[in-house]
């Protein structure tokens, strides 16, 4: 115990069991707002666990697109479909028990398949700091654009990338269009 | 050889397993979400908190501060990653409008009452 304390692992300690925490606040509330509020700060503690990891940019992406946008969007769904019954909807009891059983095994798997690895304990400390650190914005944005600077043999991500934006706008084209409102037609008629 | 996972938590680096275990129990949670919850907007939920346990794991696996050999992924995991909220972003989008439709034609959000092809 005379080492000094290794600072990543205590905000790992932190983000770690806030994401934790927080996930199991959203499968145990039975309120809709409370649950969306609840996935917000879960979200934003695994942003907080990819900063750790040397990810910066895809930290920050899911900051932007994931607690920015997409939590957003489901906040909205919750205040247009939020009539005073539906705003808390219980699960029997039963099913819970069932469900917690379930959990509990796939849970206990997961976590002794990951353990379970000697490759997967970490690095020394004295390794550890040595890694310089990497920026990986630039790098990322090379990679989409289908040049790899990261290493010599690897493929680029440009099909992909088109693919996906494609896919994307497709996709929201066809959400507007789904969601739209739907006009009366005494109103067409008129 | 597990008591080790925990024991020198605060003075020595954190490994990959250390990630995979948050990445587990945000999965579980997700899929018990999805499973048990009757709001269909607490089924998205779900979804979204199972994509976040793979992310992590994908960001962890490509991490060279977690693992020895994570220069043979490269970025490999980072761009997964992108792609995996890319297409979350979607999903969310596209289920969403269908909740939406399925609210107006039902007025209501409880999906076990969603059973007009239950012949």
């Amino acid at each position: 115990m005379d080492q000094p304390i290794y600072w990543p692992s205590v905000f790992f300690l932190l983000f770690g069991t806030a994401a934790c925490v927080f996930a199991v606040a959203v499968v145990l509330s039975a309120n809709i707002v409370r649950m969306a509020f609840y996935l917000v700060l879960s979200l934003a503690a695994t942003a907080g666990l990819f900063f750790l990891a040397g990810a910066d940019f895809v930290g920050s992406m899911q900051l932007l697109i994931y607690v920015g946008g997409t939590l957003v969007l489901l906040v909205f769904g919750v205040m247009l479909t939020s009539q005073d019954r539906f705003i808390s909807m219980k699960t029997s009891r039963e099913e819970m028990i069932v469900a917690a059983l379930v959990g509990a095994c796939l849970l206990s798997v997961l976590v002794w398949a990951a353990v379970s690895v000697p490759e997967w304990k970490g690095l020394d400390r004295a390794a550890a700091e040595a890694i310089p650190l990497q920026p990986t914005a630039s790098p990322l944005g090379m990679g989409l654009l289908g040049v790899r600077v990261d290493g010599p043999d690897r493929s680029g991500y440009l099909l992909i990338f088109e693919i996906i934006s494609v896919h994307l706008l497709v996709v929201l084209v066809g959400a507007a269009y789904l969601a739209r409102a739907k006009r009366k037609r005494t109103m067409v008629a008129g | 050889m597990n008591e080790l996972l925990v024991a020198n938590l605060l003075t020595e680096p954190v490994g990959v397993s250390h990630y995979l275990v948050v990445g587990a129990v945000l999965f579980v949670c997700g899929a018990l979400c999805m499973a048990t919850k009757r709001n269909a907007l607490g089924v998205l939920m779900g979804i979204e908190l199972v994509l976040n346990g793979a992310n992590l794991n994908f960001i962890a696996f490509g991490s060279p501060y977690l693992r020895v050999n994570a220069s043979d992924l490269g970025l490999d995991g980072q761009l997964m990653s992108l792609f995996v909220i890319v297409l979350a972003a979607a999903e969310a989008a596209v289920a969403l409008a269908i909740a939406l439709n399925f609210y107006n034609s039902t007025s209501t959000i409880d999906v076990d009452r969603a059973d007009q092809l239950n012949g």
